[in-house]
């Protein structure tokens, strides 16, 4: 689309009055960042280049959460169509409203990011996040309809029924974590289909990070191309950056949200293809805009041309947020993705806590206690049993890393509306 | 048949007494019960006099039961009585899950708490063989 092929000119002129409306957006019009600027004894007014947009201090993910729920609204809430918010696994929920404009811009990004990825008006796309409080499914829907495609908004849940429909309406392209999608290659192979035969020709997948063994082993499965997109709720969601059909990283929607690349430690702009912390700026963003946001996520912009044409930059994979990352025996894993899959099981709740097991200094294992459900509960241990198989082989196509599973009883596990301990070690002999 | 109650228990103390204490307090007597665990939890398995309101009690209780349909039946206290009966069953292709004896006032026989696969199946052979079914009836208010 026009704007992914203007040249760096063009672009650095959109993304300097992009800045000047966003910064001057949000001085005016929200406390939150009126009292940012005031403390930090600046008005932006004043602004006249870029460097005086480094000169404004960054938000981050604790300031957002602590402006929990409305607090970093911009217009009158009667201007807000539609609210999303983050899962909120390791403390309150960070809110996202979104105007009018701001949903039209969304599905005009989410549509580019589809667009690069392969997806035409033509294509059918199967989309397997959940439609909820959480941007994926929602996201995509609407990205998807405005670019032109045939949209089957299936959510989340329900696999084998999942199998069939795409089966049977022809699906080309599937939209889902990938975890998910490995998850459903298996299923099908057990239902004694070759997944190869569903003629599924692209996967669009977001959500979760990936790693480029998960990519290879989803393409063979299927035998699609694997494009993988990006984008957080705290920014806007997806569609943000993504794939084109070259491979290499994702193109970032530069001219609409503001990339900068720092180092986590000092806050440092650094140069162009150095590896740091991405910081993002939306260039379009009425409801709840935000400025210089601190993504926790590891990349780089790189300065190299991408074949395709486009000329918006590439950034590298995102292989996880910084954060919440756990490593055992050189595995990193996310709680996120834990959650995703057990939210896949009726027969257990989304309660769940990580036991590392530490042995002489190492993480040695992990166990996963996840509350059953009354659905889940049945008088036969072998039942019970093959429950806990199963979260564990979904478990080991996300991970690469088989836990092990502890079944609890309903509410057993602590609940707070605060900061929940989802994580503790345990050290064993 | 007789209506057996379940209850999923982690493997941590107390948790058996509390069950024990709801019922009781309720005013349920247990009539018979078997548990058999795995390293991570267990299944509490009960036949008690009122098994409705036992599962209506442990469910306000927030403890997650289930009932069950299990066949009692009566086999001679002698050596040899149970191994009769099991032999039927096994000669008819069906197949026992779990049993386990059950609490009577003296008597010359032995009641059985039995669960099978195919139950409708299980009571045409018990029937056929004149294995002494024991009714519900009598189980609840021994």
């Amino acid at each position: 689309m026009k704007n992914d092929y203007i040249s760096p000119e063009e672009r650095a002129e959109l993304q300097m009055k992009g800045l000047l409306q966003s910064v001057a957006h949000a001085y005016n019009n929200s406390p939150f960042y009126r009292n940012i600027f005031d403390k930090a004894g600046i008005n932006p007014n004043d602004f006249k280049t870029v460097e005086d947009y480094a000169k404004i201090p960054f938000t981050t993910k604790q300031d957002l959460r602590d402006c929990y729920p409305y607090g970093m609204a911009a217009v009158p809430l009667d201007k807000i169509l539609r609210i999303h918010a983050s899962s909120g696994t390791t403390g309150k929920p960070i809110v996202a409203g979104y105007t009018r404009r701001d949903l039209d811009d969304w599905a005009g990004s989410v549509a580019r990011v589809c667009e690069m990825a392969g997806v035409t008006e033509k294509t059918i796309v199967q989309i397997s996040f959940g439609y909820g409080l959480f941007t994926g499914g929602f996201g995509l829907h609407y990205g998807l309809e405005k670019l032109g495609a045939t949209v089957v908004p299936f959510s989340s849940g329900n696999t084998e029924r999942q199998l069939s429909l795409m089966k049977d309406f022809k699906t080309e392209a599937l939209v889902s974590t990938p975890s998910f999608a490995l998850y459903m290659a298996e299923t099908a192979v057990e239902l004694g289909y070759s997944p190869a035969d569903f003629g599924l020709k692209i996967g669009l997948f977001g959500g979760e990070p990936t790693s480029d063994a998960m990519r290879e082993d989803i393409e063979k499965q299927w035998g699609l191309k694997a494009t993988v997109n990006y984008g957080l709720t705290e920014v806007v969601g997806p569609g943000i950056a993504g794939e084109c059909q070259c491979g290499g990283g994702m193109h970032i929607l530069e001219d609409t949200y503001y990339p900068e690349i720092i180092d986590p430690k000092t806050g440092e702009v650094l140069a162009e293809g150095a590896i740091g912390e991405l910081v993002l700026t939306p260039l379009c963003k009425e409801g709840f805009p935000v400025l210089r946001y601190r993504t926790g996520d590891i990349t780089r912009l790189k300065a190299e041309p991408c074949a395709c044409g486009r000329t918006t930059r590439l950034i590298d994979y995102i292989t996880g947020r910084s954060d919440d990352m756990i490593i055992i025996k050189g595995v990193n894993i996310f709680p996120s993705q834990i959650e995703e899959v057990l939210a896949g099981f009726k027969e257990v709740s989304p309660h769940y806590r990580l036991v590392l097991l530490k042995q002489k200094g190492f993480m040695k294992d992990l166990e996963i206690q996840v509350e059953l459900t009354p659905e889940g509960f049945s008088d036969r241990y072998k039942e019970l049993e093959a429950l806990e198989n199963r979260i564990r082989r979904y478990l080991r196509s996300t991970l690469s890393l088989a836990p092990k599973i502890k079944l609890l009883e309903p509410k057993s596990l602590e609940r707070s509306t605060g900061k929940t301990k989802r994580v503790v070690i345990r050290e064993i002999e | 048949m007789i209506k057996q109650i379940s209850v999923f228990l982690e493997n941590k103390s107390g948790r058996l007494v509390r069950i024990a204490q709801v019922l009781g307090e309720a005013g349920i007597n247990i009539r018979g019960l078997s548990i058999a665990d795995t390293s991570d939890f267990g299944i509490l398995r009960m036949i008690v006099d009122q098994p409705d309101q036992a599962i209506a009690e442990l469910k306000e209780k927030g403890i997650m039961a289930t009932v069950t349909e299990v066949i009692a039946i009566e086999v001679p206290d002698t050596p040899g009585g149970l191994a009769k009966v099991l032999a039927y069953m096994n000669d008819a292709g069906i197949n026992i899950e779990y049993l386990y004896s059950f609490i009577e006032k003296p008597t010359t026989n032995a009641i059985i708490m039995m669960r099978v696969e195919k139950i409708n199946e299980a009571l045409e052979v018990l029937k056929k063989q004149n294995v002494p079914i024991v009714g519900d009836d009598r189980i609840y208010s021994f």
